[in-house]
């Protein structure tokens, strides 16, 4: 077989083809799967997982929305509502979105995009699918025995004195969870220091490995603080040791700081791993290199650190000193540089290049979209006169739904699509996936909108019933919901369908740059690529 | 077959790749392990600025000598485990094992020097909770300064237990050959590990027990 660099990969070899085994061939029996050390097989696992968790956790999107449909209590009470958001939101963040795409994307891109055979460590990798497994089942335990009450920011004293809920199981569930996080981001850095092919300089490296260089510093640095934080609150609930008390001495707002200085960070950690599967989508669908490929780059380092010093903009109503919410203020407004950074730089390189509208690019574009609307609201929030209005209202909601819904899982949808066809070898429906991109679309807009009117007007956020001129916009919002839901679930339908009947994708069906497409199979052979590959080549070189 | 081809695992070029990639895995996951307790280290500045006189008795009631013992203990395990990585980069089996054994057994000299304490700190009353006893002023503060001597010295046992855990492995898997000049970085990067920990109890030794006597 050819050794020449880049050259497009001869898919006629036939017979020659048909011989190799891919990762997915390579052993059919439950064993094969759950003690792979493929990275390609982990991502699967995660993949299968994360999917279960991401429709449980809309499970509880819709009882939600089904309860704001009445002003009045009607459907559930109070209590039972309290339980409705936070598994909600314990879910969908622990569970679905940090791990979300460097656990599925990450495992199975981040050693073929940079030339090598597997993670630095795949026993590790395996280790990080179980812990999280370990974390979300307990996680599934607190629901089944009658749920979690706290908010999922386990705010003290309630979570650790006066809750009656699930707190023990629900709070060590996300600490195994974070454990199994770090463990993805210490793999990913020395993986990337060290598993890069020959010629893979790191200004050759795609910006997806970027991205997720910044995001393994997050979950490195930032994780374990959340880890201890929890463990402090578990000793409080079943000892009463007192840290967190304020009848016996101790800070509740002490909690607030640990909890934020990685809860923070946590949204970059959801949002960055999205950015750079936008940046490589853009520039594969505009047929041209990227524009501002340092820039980029360095946004996404700069956005890591800047993550860590604004943790206060939560708590400018908690009782800290207004110099201190000043100072955080200021340092928000920060991130919003970087940030723009990318949004311009994407948007720079759509310019003259030959754009088509494939599934994933409608995502990345719609991605765009609805982060610049997230990013500006959120530059709102960090001012603190605005902020103090609009504390704990429907705008919040909006807003970081804006980010992590818009942002994050827009990105994911982007990259189920682009790389569908390595990761499974099929092809899916590709009209069902733009129909689903618009619906999806629009219901997100229909759903998350009217909660920036309804909560500027002042509706508080976490109340089961509301005064009722804020019904109108609360149907809208439950309407759109259930537009998204939909939208939801038509990929999972034509995805599963493509597994069976979709066509055989080539190895390069979107006809784009870097080593997994134009070195590796799809599906990728076991170990990734016949021989290792030499790059000589600059990156994005459309 | 030497354990230069058993040892490189297949997704690695060569044995350095996989060595500089493991250490460096390492000082990734100490760096994790600096911020873990890092947490309790900015709780327990907190608290102490704003309970000085409460840390200062609750300081009082540790045991310095038992404190100071152990502290000449870990020390001496991190140069016994020094000794043990030496001696696996010169290949020499049966000196890894010697020093192996000796870190272990002075890790198990300290851990059992700190139950005992425990035990003492246990029928006092000092174990903060509802049971927790305390006859003098500042009650409640004391009990979160004890708090804090419990789950940072408890968080730092917990990674003492585990490094003896590994020790045993260690010495097993010396046993087996599987260490030589050219391969031993379980060994070293253990090593990194047992040193970490050891510098933990550096820095939580004047902290707690020997805040009470300047
Ligand atoms: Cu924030």
């Amino acid at each position: 077989m050819s050794t020449a660099v880049f050259k497009p990969r001869p898919d006629q070899m036939g017979d020659n083809n048909e011989k190799k085994t891919s990762y997915l061939t390579a052993g059919f029996n439950i064993r094969s799967w759950l003690l792979t050390v493929d990275h390609k097989r982990i991502a699967i696992l995660y993949l299968l997982s994360l999917t279960f968790f991401f429709f449980l956790g809309g499970m509880f999107a819709v009882l939600i929305r089904l309860e704001l449909i009445t002003p009045a209590g009607d459907l559930m009470q109070a209590e039972t509502y309290n339980k409705m958001f936070t598994m909600h939101g314990v879910v969908m963040v622990f569970f679905f979105l940090i791990p979300s795409i460097p656990a599925v994307f990450g495992n199975f891109l981040v050693p073929l995009m940079i030339g090598a055979k597997d993670l630095a460590f795949p026993r590790i990798n395996l280790l990080s699918w179980y812990l999280f497994m370990f974390g979300g089942m307990l996680g599934f335990a607190a629901i089944i025995f009658g749920g979690v009450d706290t908010g999922w920011t386990f705010y003290t004293p309630y979570s650790s004195t006066y809750a009656n809920s699930n707190v023990i199981l629900a709070a060590l569930g996300a600490f195994f969870a974070g454990f199994s996080s770090i463990l993805t981001g210490l793999n990913f850095i020395a993986t990337i220091h060290k598993m890069r092919a020959p010629g893979m300089t790191w200004f050759r490296m795609p910006l997806f490995i970027w991205a997720h260089y910044a995001t393994s510093i997050i979950q490195i640095l930032g994780t374990p603080v959340v880890a201890i934080t929890i463990i402090l609150v578990a000793l409080e609930r079943l000892f009463h040791i007192g840290i967190f008390d304020p009848k016996l001495g101790g800070d509740p707002i002490l909690f607030q700081h640990l909890f934020w200085f990685y809860s923070h960070p946590a949204v970059y950690i959801m949002i960055l791993p999205s950015m750079g599967v936008i940046s490589e989508v853009i520039t594969c669908f505009s047929k041209k290199k990227i524009f501002g490929y340092e820039f980029i780059a360095f946004s996404s380092l700069g956005i890591a650190v800047l993550g860590f010093l604004v943790w206060g903009h939560h708590m400018y109503t908690s009782g800290q000193s207004i110099y201190v919410s000043l100072v955080f203020s200021v340092l928000t407004f920060l991130v919003a540089i970087p940030s723009a950074i990318k949004v311009f730089n994407w948007t720079a390189t759509l310019y003259k290049g030959s754009v088509s509208y494939d599934a994933p690019m409608l995502y990345a574009i719609g991605f765009i979209g609805l982060f610049t609307i997230g990013g500006l609201t959120g530059v709102f929030l960090a001012t603190l006169g605005v902020n103090v209005h609009v504390h704990d209202t429907y705008f919040i909601v909006a807003h970081f739904h804006y980010i992590m819904v818009g942002g994050a899982i827009m990105g994911y949808m982007a990259a189920l699509h682009f790389w569908w066809p390595k990761i499974t070898g099929r092809l899916y429906p590709e009209v069902w996936a733009r129909v689903a991109s618009f619906v999806i679309f629009f219901g997100f807009h229909l759903t998350f909108f009217p909660q920036f009117i309804v909560g500027y007007l002042g509706m508080p956020r976490r109340y089961h019933a509301y005064p009722e001129e804020f019904q109108i916009w609360n149907i809208l919002s439950s309407a759109g919901a259930s537009i998204l839901g939909l939208g939801y679930l038509i990929p999972l339908i034509y995805f599963i369908w493509s597994l069976k009947y979709g066509e055989r994708a080539s190895a390069n069906p979107w006809n784009a740059k870097g080593l997994e497409w134009e070195k590796a199979d799809s599906p990728p052979t076991q170990f990734n690529f016949d021989k290792t590959p030499i790059v000589d080549q600059e990156v994005y070189d459309y | 077959m030497s354990t230069k081809e058993t040892a490189l695992q297949h997704h690695f070029e060569n044995l350095d790749q996989q060595f500089e990639a493991s250490t460096l895995g390492m000082w990734a996951f100490l760096v994790q392990e600096i911020l873990f307790f890092g947490g309790l280290f900015a709780g327990y500045i907190v608290y102490r600025n704003w309970y000085p006189e409460a840390f200062h008795l609750g300081s009082e009631h540790l045991d310095v000598f038992l404190g100071t013992v152990n502290t000449a203990v870990l020390i001496c395990s991190s140069l016994t485990m020094a000794m043990a990585v030496h001696w696996a980069q010169k290949g020499d089996k049966n000196k890894i094992i010697t020093f192996l054994v000796l870190t272990f057994i002075l890790g198990a000299v300290f851990l059992g020097i700190k139950a005992v304490e425990y035990s003492h700190k246990f029928h006092a009353g000092l174990l903060p909770g509802d049971g927790f006893i305390w006859h003098g002023e500042h009650g409640d503060q004391v009990r979160i300064f004890y708090s804090f001597y419990f789950v940072m010295t408890g968080m730092h046992a917990l990674h003492m237990i585990i490094g003896a855990g590994i020790l045993i492995h260690l010495i097993v898997q010396a046993g087996k050959d599987r260490y030589d000049a050219n391969y031993f970085t379980p060994v070293e990067l253990f090593g990194l590990y047992w040193h970490f920990v050891d510098i933990i109890w550096i820095f939580l030794f004047p902290l707690l027990y020997l805040l009470g006597r300047h």
